[in-house]
Order: structure tokens, then sequence, then C-alpha cells
């Protein structure tokens, strides 16, 4: 018999109370959602680039709160492992090693990879299924896979290459910004697991104001250049790095330097659609006006009777109608 | 010695009426599942184009069937079409009264048979919804292929497929539109229909749309 008793406080299961829902959805894709009654404080994600040392925490931490199971897969030979996010695993160490060409130093730099909870998102606006993507008025992108239909289209939309389609279910999946978590006022699962507080998380204002003090002291130790990247191409995002050379984010894994909903995707979903359905429209019209106006094209008694001479028909005719 | 624009099984009966027959069974099979395929093409694809048409995605059992199902009709439709165009593409070549008789389209939306040119099997404006089709499947098909992700996604990169993806639903616009046309003017000019589903039109229609078309059945083949 033990000679001790320890007993695990209770699972907090019973009268959790979530702190917003679908009354606070600002977006819904392919539909309209009516304006929330309120506004919750926008949150944030901060990931320091400068602080981390990529111990993949955040990987394993966010693997075990989404109850998501892995392969055995393949050393590939670089520390970058997994070598990409997959409809399995919603975030990534990205591992670039970037000789600094004015010190001359290696520098290893390490970005954390994941959905970056745009402000204007374009896996939402390419959505064709009505309710599959959803904005919370706290900024948080979710999926809904329920109505997800898999076409892959929030793929074309993203400017950060971050939705993967899973080859068993045929359905996108991403970074919730651990939704569920932050609706019962905790922070993401990454931003808890990472042992150097290199993430954090926090309301948009806070974390803004400690990216601030952050790049104070990037810059009080040489890093000119750095700063917060919060990309006004995508109208700012919920998940925001400290970068030590924030003019340069592409050595950063090609992190892209000025996001942005792709032209070509605005287009698709903007004039190509509202055109397309009005010439459709207009050429249906034309039809029933152009028959209304001529009526109908008939062949005369005159014609057939052009037919049987030129056929050489003989015999009486049959009466015609 | 070859015929003018007689396709195969193009046939005339002196009688009262004149009966021609126009298309033979397996042409009207072929027409009538490569229709059905179009049309069932176009609810499903305009379903995923726009949201205020999501609610057709019922009709091909939700959102994720109809997703799967329509890249699949597509792969039908090409090669029905493929049929299609091997039996008529060459009825359809482009011929000197072509451009009088478009050129004249005044006369032609206001019926006045008269003042048109005689033409062959098919009229000009028969040919550029034939050649508008087959361009536009063509498009259809090489578009669609970059963005059916469920099994060709690494085939192509991101900007690549957004091209695709607008490119896609700019020919399918284009597409319906020239179906409307095309079932438009089957419903216009009487007597058509029965093409398709008899294979037979009445020496009149022959007479009064198709003057050279019916000439040549009567004389045969000119000897060039």
């Amino acid at each position: 018999m033990a000679n001790f008793e320890f007993v695990l406080p209770p699972a907090p299961t019973t009268d959790v109370k979530t702190t917003y829902g679908q009354e606070d959805m600002i977006q819904r894709s392919a539909s309209d959602v009516p304006a929330p009654s309120r506004q919750l404080t926008p949150v944030a994600k901060l990931i320091d680039v400068s602080k981390c040392i990529g111990c993949k925490a955040c990987e394993v931490a966010c693997l075990e709160w989404n109850d998501l199971k892995q392969e055995i897969g393949y050393n590939h030979g670089v520390y970058d492992n997994p070598l990409d996010l997959t409809p399995t695993i919603f975030t990534v160490m990205r591992f670039t090693e970037w000789v600094n060409p004015e010190t001359k130093n290696l520098e290893w730099l390490i970005r954390k990879d994941g959905c970056m909870h745009c402000a204007d998102p374009g896996c939402l606006k390419a959505c064709p299924a009505p309710g599959a993507i959803v904005q919370y008025s706290n900024g948080i992108v979710d999926f809904d896979h329920d109505k997800c239909i898999g076409c892959q289209y929030c793929v074309k939309g993203c400017p950060f290459n971050i939705p993967r389609i899973s080859q068993v279910d045929n359905k996108a999946y991403k970074c919730t910004l651990c939704s569920d978590r932050v609706a019962v006022g905790q922070g993401p699962a990454c931003a808890k697991a990472c042992p150097t507080h290199a993430i954090v998380f926090g309301t948009k204002d806070e974390m803004t104001k400690h990216a601030q003090d952050r790049i104070k002291d990037l810059k009080s130790r040489g890093y000119a250049n750095a700063g917060l990247y919060d990309p006004p191409g995508v109208g700012g995002t919920h998940v925001m790095y400290v970068l030590h050379h924030a003019d340069k984010p592409e050595i950063y894994a090609n992190l892209a330097k000025d996001p942005k909903i792709s032209a070509v995707v605005e287009l698709w979903k903007g004039a190509t659609k509202y055109a397309g359905l009005t010439v459709m429209a207009a050429f249906a019209a034309v039809g029933v006006i152009h028959h209304l106006v001529t009526g109908a094209n008939r062949v005369s008694p005159e014609d057939e009777q052009k037919a049987e001479q030129l056929t050489g028909s003989t015999g009486a005719p049959r009466s015609r109608v | 010695m070859t015929a003018y624009d007689v396709e195969k099984g193009d046939d005339v009966h002196p009688g009262h009426p004149v009966k021609v027959d126009r298309y033979t069974g397996g042409a009207r099979f072929n027409h009538w599942i490569t229709a059905t395929c179009l049309v069932l093409l176009a609810l499903s694809g305009l379903a995923l184009f726009t949201p205020s048409l999501y609610f057709l995605t019922a009709i091909f059992g939700g959102g994720q069937t109809t997703r799967a199902i329509h890249p699949w009709i597509g792969v039908v439709l090409f090669f029905s079409f493929a049929g299609l165009f091997i039996r008529f593409w060459k009825a359809n070549l482009w011929r000197a009264e072509d451009g009088t008789w478009l050129a004249r389209l005044r006369d032609v939306l206001t019926a006045h048979e008269e003042r048109l040119p005689e033409v062959g099997k098919y009229n000009a404006g028969q040919k550029v919804v034939f050649w508008s089709m087959t361009l536009l499947i063509l498009t259809l098909i090489a578009s669609g292929i970059l963005i059916w992700d469920q099994y060709f996604a690494a085939y192509s990169d991101i900007e690549t497929k957004r091209f695709a993806v607008l490119i896609h639903a700019l020919a399918a616009t284009a597409i319906i539109c020239v179906w409307i046309v095309h079932v438009y003017a089957a419903i216009w000019v009487r007597g058509t229909i029965g093409a398709m589903t008899q294979g037979q039109v009445t020496g009149g229609w022959a007479w009064r749309h198709h003057r050279k078309w019916l000439r040549e059945l009567v004389t045969g083949p000119k000897p060039k």
C-alpha cells in the first residue's frame, strides 16, 4: 500500500464559461453575419525571433493540445523537422543560416511559422463554403471543418502559404490560435510551452508595447534594423514577429516582405464574380427579349414546296397544318 | 471527289414534306452526353463560383461531393466533346460565304433569310459556337487540371493555381454564354431541335437555313 496520497486537482471541465462565440463573428466566408453587439479586445501572439532557441517545445505543445498524431518521419539532414506544415502540423520552426554581410557573422535565424491570423484574411475571402472560415472580433481566424468542402481555395487566397488539406478527410487545417483555449481565458499552447518566452500572448496593444521594449533592447545591442512584423498589407496580423532584421523579413525562411492578398485572387473573387453573373444574365435576357420582339423563326410552306421541287417529290402533297 | 460539308449519315428523303437526316443516332447520343455534362458542370461550377448559388451543391449531395465530382464530370465532357469534335470539325471549317453571313448578322437576327448567302451544313453562327466550345473546353480542362488539387496539387505552384482558377472562372462564364446562344438559337429557329432528338429536319428547314447542304444532298458532291 502506498504510504502517501496524491490527489490531482479536478480537471476544469465543469462550469467552464466561454468568453466569446458565434455572436462575436465579424466575418464568415461566403455569407454575411450580423454586426456583433460588442467588440472583443483584439488579441495577439508575439513571436520574438531573437529569443527563440529552436527547441520545438511549441511544436510539441501544439500537437499535444490539438491531439495530433504523427507518423514516424525521416531525418532530412537539416534542423527543420518536420520539413513543412501538414494537415496535422500547424506550426514548424524554420531554420536559416544567414551570413550577415556587415559583420560577416553567421546568424542562425529561427522562425516559428504558422497562421498569421490576418485582419484581412485571404483564405476567408477565397472560401466558397458558407461559414467554413470565420473571423472573430478578437482577431482569431478559424476554420469550421464541418462546413469545409476541401476545394483548396483558401490555399490560393492565403498570402503566407499556410492552409494544408488532409488527404484523409479532404478538409483544410491550420493553427487556430488555440481559439478554444483563448475562449476560456487561456493562452495558446505554444506560448505556454515556450521556455524562453519567445512566444507571448495577450492583447494586441500589450503585445505591440512589449515588442517596442524588445526592439529598443535589440537596437541598444547593435541590431539597428530591429522591428515589429505586423504587415499592413493584410490589415495587420494577430500573430506578430519581433525581427532583429525587420528590413529584410525574407531572410527568415522567405517571410513575405509586403504580404497582401494576390491581385489575381481579388480579381477572381471581386470583379469576375459580379461581371460574370451580369454577363450570363444579360445573354439570357437578350435571348428572351429577341424572341419577344422578332417571334419564332418558322419554316414557311413555300420553303417546304421549294424543297419538294428540289428533291423532285411527286404525288399530291399531304395536307399541312 | 469530296463532299462540300455533308457528314456521315446525312441523307434526303423525298416526300411531303421532304425529310432530311441530319444527325445519326451516335451523334445524337454523343451530343446529349456532352450536353448533360455541360449542364451539370455549370450547376456545380456556379455553386462554387458565387455564394449566392452555393445552394446548388444540394443537387450533388453537398459541398464536399460537389467539389469532388465536378472535375470528373469535366473529364467525361472532355472526351465526349472530343467525339463531337471528330464528327463535326470538317463541316465547321470556315468558308467564303461565312464571312458574308456574319457581316449580315442584322438580317440573321431579323429573320431575313432571303438576304443571306446559301450556307452548308453549318452557318457561321454555328461555326463560331463550335470553335468557341472547342477552345473554351481546352482552356477549361487545362486550367481545371491545374486546380484539381485532390490529385494534382503538387504539380504546380500556388501562383500558377491563382491564375488557373481565374482563367477557369472566365472561361466558364464565356462557355455558359456560348451555351445560352446555342440553346436560344435552337429554340428560336423552329424545327431545329428535332435534328438532335429525332435526327431529322424537314426539307423546308434545310431549304431555308442550309440550302447549300440540301442542294448537295440532292445532287451529290460537286465534281472538282
